[in-house]
């Protein structure tokens, strides 16, 4: 059973409905009680920093998830904001992160508003995975998914690096550290690419 | 980056219309439905906007919003009766990608700024309804375009960038409907004064026309309500939006990419 962390942010019924489809088992879990007997979790997210490491402190399910992450090495993707928590901390708030991958979160450098791009990184991009398999099974070619976002994670172990895309210079659009795993876009928004992507991570 | 080609739908009465320069809506059908198609189609983005909470003076209608978010495989920017940064950490929590304020941005401006701080900027999008065209000169619009408010839409997007929202919408009240073309001028003015991404709305009438808009402006939103439910010069209800290959033609023939 794949549980989907409901905190109050980010599109928790978008992956049911997903996995829903898929045929594969999967449930919103709103209480610590409810992810304990997760196989595999999604911590989606959308909104700033601070205000979603404070809704998931709130809710309660912080400690279990932490405690089925690194305690018993259950495999998490985080999503957006999501995947940005993962790391120590981040240039948008002064909260601490949950800090499970060696990174920061950093702002878009403003020297890519007068290489003529635009902030917030909003629309569809391509992803390129640096390997063939695991979460990217199948996006090897021609993947591409919709990202809306002003900070970037930044880890500081290059092999953490799972996939890249560029805007005005690469950055990481994926990432994994042993079972942690996270993505800076949205695949539960991005079509038969997020399908395929959230079926890699069931299938993990 | 691509360009997005984004259908937008209006709802009244918990139905969807279609209006022209803001008035005579005519029913197009029901909005989950709507979205349903939309999914089978992969449209890049959708955008849905209740044209009725502002104007009744009532709360956005969270049960619609909640059932759009989990049906839309596409990322949902909504808008319609949002007052307050709470309702839009409501909306943001419910699942939905983009809040979009339009006649509360222009009547208290440091809403924008406190969303933003809130939800982050990325999330916070304004809908500039704009009145006019290059020879008379343009002015902002709230109220559904019914009240006047002395603002140029380029000083208006300079301050919407300095507040800190995440995208402008700049739509044109007197193309609406129309189905004649985008109002270019407009958007390159409003394009070349912020740095944040701007969407296109009010005039397409066919796939031309967004190749025209991205031509002129490169990489946009190009949104569209008529285009997208109409068909035929009789405006048959028949919800459309043009498939990957003849969307990847069109980037090619306009970007050369």
């Amino acid at each position: 059973m794949i549980a989907i962390i409901d905190y109050g942010l980010g599109n928790v019924r978008a992956f049911a409905n997903i996995y829903k489809r898929l045929g594969i088992p999967a449930c919103i879990a709103a209480s610590a009680g409810e992810l304990r007997g997760a196989e595999k979790i999604i911590l989606p997210g959308v909104g700033a920093f601070d205000w979603a490491m404070k809704r998931l402190s709130e809710s309660g399910m912080k400690e279990t998830l932490e405690e089925q992450v690194v305690g018993q090495g259950r495999r998490v993707l985080g999503i957006c904001v999501g995947m940005q928590m993962l790391a120590k901390r981040s240039d948008e708030g002064i909260m601490a992160g949950l800090g499970w991958i060696d990174a920061e979160v950093r702002k878009f450098d403003e020297t890519i508003l007068t290489a003529g791009m635009r902030l917030p990184h909003m629309g569809w991009n391509d992803v390129v995975p640096r390997e063939t398999g695991c979460l990217f099974r199948g996006l090897e070619l021609d993947a591409r998914f919709y990202f809306l976002h002003s900070y970037y994670f930044a880890p500081n172990r290059e092999e953490d690096v799972l996939a890249i895309t560029d805007y005005n210079g690469p950055f990481a659009s994926g990432i994994r550290a042993g079972n942690v795993f996270g993505v800076q876009f949205h695949p539960e928004k991005s079509h038969q690419w997020g399908i395929r992507l959230l079926k890699n991570f069931a299938e993990l | 980056m691509r360009p997005r080609i984004i259908p937008c739908l209006l709802v009244k009465d918990g139905g969807l219309v279609k209006t022209i320069r803001f008035g005579s809506p005519k029913y197009v059908g029901d909005p989950i439905n709507a979205v349903r198609i939309f999914n089978e189609k992969e449209v890049d983005e959708l955008m849905v906007l209740d044209i009725d909470a502002t104007a009744q003076n009532r709360e956005p209608d969270y049960v619609l919003i909640r059932n759009l978010a989990a049906e839309c495989r596409m990322p949902l920017c909504y808008g319609g009766g949002v007052k307050s940064a709470e309702q839009i950490q409501s909306i943001v929590s419910l699942g939905v990608e983009k809040v979009a304020i339009s006649s509360a941005a222009v009547e208290d401006p440091s809403l924008v700024s406190d969303a933003a701080r809130k939800v982050g900027s990325q999330s916070v999008i304004v809908v500039m309804d704009v009145k006019g065209d290059v020879s008379s000169g343009y002015e902002v619009r709230t109220r559904n375009g019914s009240r006047s408010t002395g603002k140029s839409p380029v000083r208006f997007a300079e301050e919407l960038e300095r507040l800190g929202a995440g995208e402008i919408v700049v739509n044109s009240i007197d193309n609406d409907g129309v189905m004649k073309g985008y109002d270019l001028s407009l958007a390159r003015s409003v394009r070349e004064a912020v740095s944040m991404p701007i969407t296109v709305l009010g005039g397409a009438g066919s796939l031309g026309d967004i190749a025209g808009l991205i031509s002129a402006l490169g990489v946009v939103g190009a949104a569209a309500g008529s285009l997208f439910v109409f068909k035929g010069v009789y405006r048959a209800v028949l919800i459309n939006y043009p498939g990957s290959k003849e969307k990847e033609g069109l980037y090619m023939k306009v970007l050369g990419k």
